[in-house]
């Protein structure tokens, strides 16, 4: 894939003269400072718009001919509190951060233009701006991306998510141009009235290609190719800002412009939504649990939980059409609500992974381990996310699968040949992708964090700095809301809901009390009610297991079995590449991974073995089977075209009197 | 107060479940055996040794077997073992009950790789593997159990399945029971899945990630592998045979009747499946996902045939 880069332009040089002087510590606060203070403003007027009356702010002479219309209603809020209380904890976060890594002062100064761009996408009330908003947020990240540009393979994942993201604009570009030439008007409002009037090849167009354009954004297959990449080379609070407040500008596009927009689309949209959620949710989840790079890991994992919320969404649009609204509804919630847990515990796993990368500066989990005991904080910090993302009871992502795998059995039994089909397969996708997501996070957790180091760096590893460790610890403390206290959103969402009835928002949601009860279906959990009873079993039993203590001699400590060696070497452990070998030859006919062993035999006997090469590459898939033939036809047309390119002067003029002729000739 | 007596029946029972199944297992294969309290004096023996914590490890290691015990504690609190209506029926249906099963599991994992020992490794590594396969069977199964009663909460699916003794009959309720019995198997580490008595650490799955465990500290990991056996035999059983189940508010001879029912089915159960071990052998490791892969199939079936009959019916 490199070869397709040669002729891409070079990635410009981003702060050169910062980088002789490291960041003065006054910028990191007052780049992380302005960052978290953006986000309580996004938060601050998101919570204003849910609970209180739609704000509109027109600046006419901002953008040329339409001007820039700002329309916010509580869906655009619930994204503005999401993104906001992502930034804060991120921009608290980067303050350590920036001085502890000597972040470049380009990038860091642009940080709050990141924010602020996303801010202003889920508040676009117009076309014109918001994809103005939106090419800010792309353009404004990229650069972020390249803050560690000397390396070759951040130049790589940059050259890669900038085509990506731009074709995917491109993309948006045409099917919003498309909706707007076609319902006469340019604001969101104005084509809402006029949506009536679209053909249905209309609608089936603008559908297809936002759902590619945010498809991309989302990372949801086959277009998540940029974001293992740009997630695993971006600095850890860009990571987390991307993987967690980012790809979030997705859905918000699928259900702003799909969902409620063109609304109450037809059946295959619900079932296109649905089959590629499970299929992104399925293999992101299967990459993330042989991965064997911590915050590629986690960028999988973003794919699988995009996946996820996709999934719900389609299967939202189904249902609704089906008959059966309050499921719809219970769908809808637990998208939403599976939105924002994965945006609480993905900022903190990125943020925990980022805090091992400044202390060892090991990504590679072969290499990581023992951090328990040298970085407590960020251990408990990483654990705490890597319960949520597994979906187990009291981790943040539990109440919002549930909700999900509700929604999916209580499809009406009506006759239904789609439904009877999709529901239950779908229930098997999102419980494979439940298991195996388990599987990645133990993986993340007990080979990253527990144990013995594997490497010296790991075994010299230090814990962060206070200001990285707060910003951790208001992410978790988010986690920890969604896991026992799904109640404090119960009001937000139905507020949220109110404004999509064409995907059964009006109908009665789920009720988030202490007790989660769904109207209509029979079914009911109480998060909080089951942590405070597990606790209470875990402390009986550790009460029970203290009878016979009086015959105990005193405790003692011993080493652990070599398996009969003299000691225990750390590279006797097992490995992230060895723990997830299993499930990689369970799954082997989609990994498709790519092993070498050479075995060296000395010369006087072909039994005794000198020495063994084992190598191991897993490469994605997906990448290898659509992007390599895709990127070699370009090169191709490339060189084809590379022939009117002689380096003549005359010639290139005669080319440019031509086009203008043409431009002349066909606007006249 | 149904609810606190399943408690107690579970953690007293489950090592007489234990020694039940080896006893039965003893005898069928020519041996004397120890005897059914066997596991009992055995918990006594390691719950007075010295507690040893090993080198290096955190407090992920000292904790996971409480908190797998513990879990399995609160499922047989939430479950309708002798009577329907527990407290905290509400506050979990199945998949909840699932997730704490699984809860427990990942704690078990999560010690073994604490240790930083290669069989601690692999047994976990293992472990992991079977479970986030078994995940997708389990849920299908639930799917189609919770088809009839239109809950997945456990009171619901009982009293569904009391109210029409006949539907236990059904073609979708047959697959999801074999489906859940595969499932069960995998998840409480018996044959052919794990041999729970093996010697070989290298065939090993549960023994090798608690080979690291000592007295007191074993105790408990061995008393919460057979609690989670037995809680799982009585679910099972009163998922398919709800027979005896006492009602909501119970009187004291309904709570009677229910615990001599339950005890009744888990003997039953638990004799079958300790005869049935005596003939087969331990399945190859990477020939168990082609078991699980089985068994998903039968989820399948079961969830599209109830979901079928169910549209036909009405």
């Amino acid at each position: 894939m490199t070869t397709a880069l040669h002729n891409s332009p070079t990635v410009p040089a981003l702060g050169e003269g910062a980088r002789a002087a490291p960041p003065a510590g006054a910028l990191a606060w007052l780049s992380g400072g302005l960052t978290a203070a953006l986000g309580a403003v996004g938060v601050a007027l998101g919570l204003s718009v849910i609970f209180g009356e739609p704000r509109q702010l027109r600046i006419g002479w901002l953008l040329p001919l339409v001007g820039v219309r700002l329309d916010l209603d509580p869906l655009g809020g619930l994204f503005l509190v999401a993104t906001g209380a992502v930034s804060i904890a991120v921009g608290i976060y980067a303050v350590g951060y920036a001085q502890r890594e000597r972040w470049a002062r380009f990038p860091l100064a642009i940080l709050p233009l990141f924010v602020a761009g996303m801010l202003l996408v889920p508040a676009a009330g117009s076309i014109t701006t918001f994809l103005v908003s939106w090419e800010l947020m792309a353009a404004v990240s990229l650069f972020l991306v390249l803050s560690e540009h000397r390396r070759e393979a951040v130049r790589s994942a940059g050259v890669f998510y900038a085509i990506m993201t731009q074709l995917g604009f491109a993309s948006i570009l045409l099917a919003l141009v498309v909706l707007s030439a076609a319902a006469g008007g340019d604001a969101f409002s104005t084509i809402s009235a006029h949506v009536h009037d679209l053909s249905s090849g209309t609608k089936t167009t603008v559908f297809l290609l936002t759902l590619m354009g945010f498809g991309s954004k989302a990372g949801l297959l086959p277009l998540h190719a940029w974001l293992p990449r740009a997630h695993t080379e971006a600095p850890s609070p860009v990571s987390a800002l991307m993987s967690a407040a980012m790809v979030n500008m997705g859905i918000y596009g699928i259900i702003r412009i799909d969902l409620q927009l063109l609304g109450p689309g037809p059946n295959w949209w619900g079932l296109t939504l649905m089959i590629i959620g499970a299929l992104s949710a399925v293999f992101g989840v299967l990459q993330a649990s042989v991965a064997t790079d911590l915050k590629r890991l986690l960028a999988y994992s973003t794919t699988e939980n995009m996946g996820l919320i996709t999934l719900s969404l389609g299967a939202a649009i189904l249902l609704r059409s089906s008959g059966a609204p309050t499921v719809a509804a219970i769908a809808l919630t637990a998208a939403l609500l599976h939105l924002l847990s994965h945006a609480a515990f993905k900022t903190l796993a990125f943020l925990a992974a980022g805090s091992v990368l400044a202390a060892t500066g090991l990504r590679d989990l072969d290499k990581l381990g023992g951090l328990a005991r040298r970085m407590p904080v960020t251990t408990v910090m990483f654990g705490i996310a890597a319960l949520g993302a597994s979906g187990l009871p009291l981790g943040a992502g539990f109440v919002s699968e549930w909700l999900m795998l509700q929604s999916l059995i209580h499809s009406p039994a009506d006759g239904n040949t789609t439904l009877a089909l999709a529901m239950p397969l779908s229930v098997g996708a999102v419980a494979l992708t439940t298991g195996l997501g388990i599987a990645a996070m133990v993986k993340a957790f007990g080979v990253g964090f527990l144990a013995r180091p594997r490497s010296a760096a790991a075994e010299a590893a230090q814990e962060a700095p206070a200001s990285m460790l707060t910003g951790m610890t208001l992410a978790a403390a988010a986690c920890a809301v969604f896991a026992v206290a799904p109640a404090l959103l119960g009001p937000t969402l139905r507020q949220v809901l109110a404004v999509l009835p064409t995907v059964g928002g009006h109908a009665a949601g789920p009720q988030l009390g202490t007790f989660l009860r769904l109207p209509g279906v029979g079914g009911s959990l109480s998060p909080g009610l089951l942590a405070a009873a597990l606790i209470i079993a875990v402390l009986l039993t550790l009460g029970l297991s203290r009878w016979g203590a009086r015959h105990r001699p005193a405790a003692a400590m011993a080493p652990l079995w070599a398996s009969g060696a003299d000691t225990l070497s750390s590279r006797m452990q097992y490995t992230a590449t060895s723990f997830a070998e299993p499930l990689q030859r369970v799954f082997d006919n989609v990994l498709r991974p790519d092993i070498d062993v050479e075995v060296t035999h000395f010369a006087e006997s072909q039994y005794l073995v000198e020495k063994v090469t084992f190598r191991s590459r897993l490469a994605d898939p997906v990448e290898q089977r659509l992007y390599t033939p895709v990127i070699r036809a370009v090169n191709a047309v490339a060189e084809w075209v590379r022939g009117a390119h002689t380096g003549s002067v005359h010639l290139y003029l005669a080319y440019g009197a031509t086009g203008l002729l043409i431009v002349l000739l066909v606007t006249r | 107060m149904a609810a606190a007596l399943q408690v107690v029946a579970v953690l007293a029972g489950a090592p007489l479940v234990m020694g039940g199944m080896r006893q039965v297992r003893a005898r069928l294969e020519g041996r004397a055996g120890g005897g059914i309290g066997q596991p009992y004096r055995d918990l006594r023996k390691l719950l007075r040794k010295q507690q040893i914590t090993p080198q290096g490890t955190t407090v992920v290691f000292a904790l996971a077997p409480a908190v797998a015990a513990g879990s399995t504690l609160l499922i047989a609190a939430i479950v309708p073992l002798i009577a329907l209506g527990s407290p905290l029926d509400s506050a979990a249906d199945l998949f909840g009950v699932v997730g704490l099963l699984f809860l427990g599991t990942v704690a078990l994992t999560l010690a073994a790789l604490d240790t930083g020992t290669a069989f601690g490794g692999m047994g976990s590594s293992r472990e992991i593997t079977i479970a986030a396969l078994v995940e997708p069977t389990i849920l299908l199964a639930v799917f189609a159990l919770s088809i009839p009663a239109h809950s997945a909460n456990l009171a619901a699916i009982v009293s569904a399945a009391m109210q029409n003794p006949g539907q236990v009959f059904s073609p979708g309720s047959v697959l999801a029971f074999v489906a859940l019995v595969i499932v069960t198997l995998a998840e409480t580490g018996r044959l052919p899945v794990d041999n729970p008595s093996t010697h070989l650490e290298v065939t090993m799955i549960h023994p090798a990630m608690v080979l690291e465990y000592a007295g007191p500290k074993l105790a408990v990991v061995e008393w919460a592998s057979g609690m989670r056996l037995t809680v799982l035999l009585a679910l099972l059983a009163n998922l398919f045979l709800p027979w005896g189940v006492a009602a909501t508010d119970p009187s004291a001879l309904g709570v009677l009747l229910g615990l001599a029912a339950i005890t009744v089915k888990v003997a039953v159960l638990a004799s079958v499946l300790a005869a049935g071990e005596v003939f087969i052998a331990k399945l190859r490791l990477f020939r168990v996902p082609e078991l699980l892969a089985g068994s998903f199939l039968l989820a399948l079936l079961a969830v599209t045939a109830s979901s079928f009959l169910a549209t036909t019916t009405q």
